[in-house]
């Protein structure tokens, strides 16, 4: 009946565990001792290196006489450009609200009791808002050129906004390579494979140098706008494919079923197929999206301050020149919390829907 | 520092044909019209054009924007810049992304003809050398056969290298690395015996090293890099206003006009040059199509050539005047007159 009790004592606590886990014989003994002398040595570089030596003031000289420990100090003197780039100092609150009402809403959006149908209207609402706050020139706000925009929020909004709109655009690619109209397919196969065939950075690259010359006279279309609608549609192509799995992978008798009982192709999609599809396909999604959120960084290239084009640009000072090292560490912490969160989202959001399968 | 540069030089002639060139004074009237002058600047080069810890450019590439600004609107502010990589230079210089460009460019027949460009002059002149360790005794560039040469691929430093080796029958093992920075690092640890790049970059990444004093820079210099602002092709009458905008900052130099002083210099000078120059008499704007007190808006705001240099290059590289100084130093800076 109850097994709880069938577990011996002697399992528990982590003397116990230590005992059968590390040392249950000679040999793992052996290992495990040397596997614990390593990653204390270890641990204590990295102790050493980025507390006990580090200097935090933002001070080159302290920092160049401290040679065997972090110097802090580069991010204490640069965080401001590398979060928020050549946006004006004095304005810099208004990209520091913009973000953290998008990462907000962004949350909220993410929570199940929040999926309501005016979750639209708010975004539409929210993205006027962000746009209003970022660009300004109404409302006695100065404008601000987006030539200007860098650092965190820029590569939030590339992600993001690359995201959302990708999403939509993913489901119909993937819908249109599995229709049966030969045009419509024909369409989405030669857009799919003709951009999941170019690397990123020369989608990028053609939005930034080639692109503005086939424009016509006097027309020119935004640096950061032609840059978000090439991530846009690399994603998308990528998306499809990922969704286009998904779609295979919901058994015939689904569609046949809902045939029978006379849905409409949009109604069997929207009601039968698309919830089941887009459930197996969540873990590569998310993962479609992390490597998306990173790939954002490839528009230094093209001359956008992103994030790590900001840490790039930092680093360039040659007073600080040569603690590169601590800037990137910086950044990639950065990185991390989003791309982390994202991924912990995902598992949540994963067994979630999975409880409905459980028996 | 000029990777894609041949890669770009191709799509660039390329596409040449297929855009059209802005005529004459279009440029200027569209500038008066919007209010500013829109500069396509380096994304980060400390001492040309570079943003501070708040975000706000600096460097000499960047002064030259603002006085554009200053001589044609009066105001230095009225300068926007939208950093560009070296790849995107020339397209959005092309497509009017950008009105100047000011963005340490090297003036070559190729670019001042195919490319479709129009170069007004050049603020810096620059040239390829090489840094080595002292401990290592060597003293010139004639002594390196053989050696191991830390450097970035796809950049004209590369060709330059190459054929500087060659034409002195010396062989060299070159250790290429992508990136400027590591390959500095990498240098500095010892896995080669030579950094080579630009002679002002090589004085800037000398005085990161751990102890600056190991490292020399060798005297030979094995490149010539006028770097120069540049316009549209067929843009005469604003090519004009950049070129005279550089002039007269060098001319203010030469008369020993700085922008502390340059007050006094309009209210008390006899000299008809510093008058022509100050726009008390004569008309040189009205020429240039600009008002009057053009350079004396430039002198103000901006300051003079020896001013601009000393704030940004000498103090964010450390580097001194060279072949940057005036003629009358011994340097190339010879301000044609303005008359």
């Amino acid at each position: 009946m109850s097994n709880i009790a069938i577990k011996p004592p002697s399992q528990s606590g982590i003397v116990n565990w230590m005992k059968e886990n590390l040392f249950s014989n000679k040999l793992n003994t052996v290992i495990s001792i040397i596997c614990i002398y390593l990653v204390v040595k270890f641990l204590a570089g990295v102790v050493d290196w980025g507390i006990l030596n580090a200097v935090f003031a933002a001070d080159a000289s302290a920092c160049k006489a401290a040679s065997d420990g972090a110097c802090w100090g580069v991010i204490s003197e640069k965080y401001r450009f590398i979060i928020f780039g050549t946006y004006p100092a004095d304005e810099q609150w208004r990209p520091l609200l913009a973000m953290v009402w998008f990462v907000g809403l962004i949350i909220c959006s993410l929570l199940r009791s929040f999926w309501k149908l005016w979750l639209l209207p708010l975004w539409i609402a929210s993205l006027i808002g962000l746009g209003i706050l970022m660009w300004g020139g109404v409302l006695g706000l100065s404008y601000v050129e987006n030539t200007q925009w860098g650092g965190l929020p820029l590569t939030l909004m590339l992600a993001v906004v690359g995201t959302v709109a990708a999403f939509p655009l993913g489901i119909l690619l993937a819908l249109g390579r599995r229709s049966e109209l030969p045009l419509i397919r024909v369409w989405c196969v030669a857009f799919i494979e003709l951009v999941r065939g170019v690397p990123l950075i020369s989608v990028l690259f053609m939005a930034s140098v080639m692109f503005p010359l086939f424009l016509p006279e006097g027309v020119t279309i935004d640096k950061l706008l032609r840059a978000q609608i090439g991530i846009i549609l690399f994603t998308s192509a990528y998306l499809a494919e990922v969704f286009r799995g998904g779609l295979q992978a919901v058994p015939k008798g689904q569609y046949e079923a809902a045939a029978a009982m006379g849905l409409t192709y949009w109604q069997t999609m929207r009601v039968v197929v698309m919830p089941q599809a887009l459930r197996i396909v969540i873990p590569p999604t998310v993962n479609s999206f992390i490597s998306m959120f990173k790939d954002t960084s490839l528009v230094l290239i093209i001359g956008l301050f992103d994030l790590l084009a900001t840490a790039k640009v930092a680093i360039t000072d040659p007073v600080w020149r040569a603690f590169y090292i601590e800037v990137y560490i910086f950044v990639a912490a950065i990185y991390f919390v989003f791309c982390y969160s994202m991924a912990s989202y995902a598992n949540n959001l994963e067994t979630e829907l999975r409880k409905g399968e459980q028996h | 520092m000029k990777s894609l540069k041949l890669i770009v030089g191709g799509t660039i002639a390329a596409t040449a044909a297929l855009s059209t060139f802005a005529m004459a004074g279009e440029t200027v009237d569209s500038i008066k019209a919007k209010g500013y002058v829109q500069c396509g600047a380096n994304t980060a080069l400390a001492g040309f054009s570079a943003p501070t810890s708040e975000g706000k450019w600096e460097g000499l590439d960047i002064d030259l924007c603002h006085a554009v600004a200053a001589a044609i609107l009066g105001d230095a502010s009225k300068a926007r810049f939208t950093p560009l990589t070296a790849a995107q230079r020339f397209t959005a210089l092309q497509s009017k992304e950008v009105d100047l460009l000011a963005r340490n460019t090297t003036w070559t027949l190729s670019r001042d003809t195919k490319v479709g460009l129009n170069f007004a002059g050049v603020n810096y002149y620059d040239g390829q050398g090489f840094m080595v360790a002292k401990a290592s005794g060597i003293t010139s560039a004639t002594e390196l056969d053989g050696a191991t040469v830390c450097i970035e691929p796809g950049t004209t430093t590369e060709l330059n290298l190459a054929d500087y080796f060659r034409a002195q029958g010396m062989s060299f093992e070159p250790v290429v690395i992508e990136n400027a920075v590591e390959a500095v690092q990498t240098f500095f640890s010892g896995r080669c015996d030579v950094y080579t790049t630009d002679a002002s970059g090589l004085a800037s990444y000398r005085q990161t090293a751990p102890n600056p004093d190991d490292f020399i820079v060798l005297p030979e210099i094995i490149s010539k890099e006028p770097l120069g602002p540049a316009v549209r092709h067929g843009d005469e009458e604003f090519a004009d206003i950049v070129r005279w905008t550089h002039i007269a900052m060098l001319e203010a130099e030469e008369k020993g006009i700085t922008s502390a002083n340059v007050d006094t210099f309009k209210k008390d000078s006899k000299d008809p040059g510093v008058q022509r120059l100050l726009g008390t008499t004569g008309d040189m704007g009205k020429a240039l199509g600009v008002s009057d007190d053009w350079a004396y808006n430039v002198i103000k705001q901006v300051g003079n050539y020896g001013e601009s240099f000393d704030r940004n290059v000498k103090a964010k590289l450390g580097l001194e005047r060279g072949l940057n100084a005036l003629w009358t130093d011994g340097g190339l800076m010879y301000p044609a007159p303005i008359r």
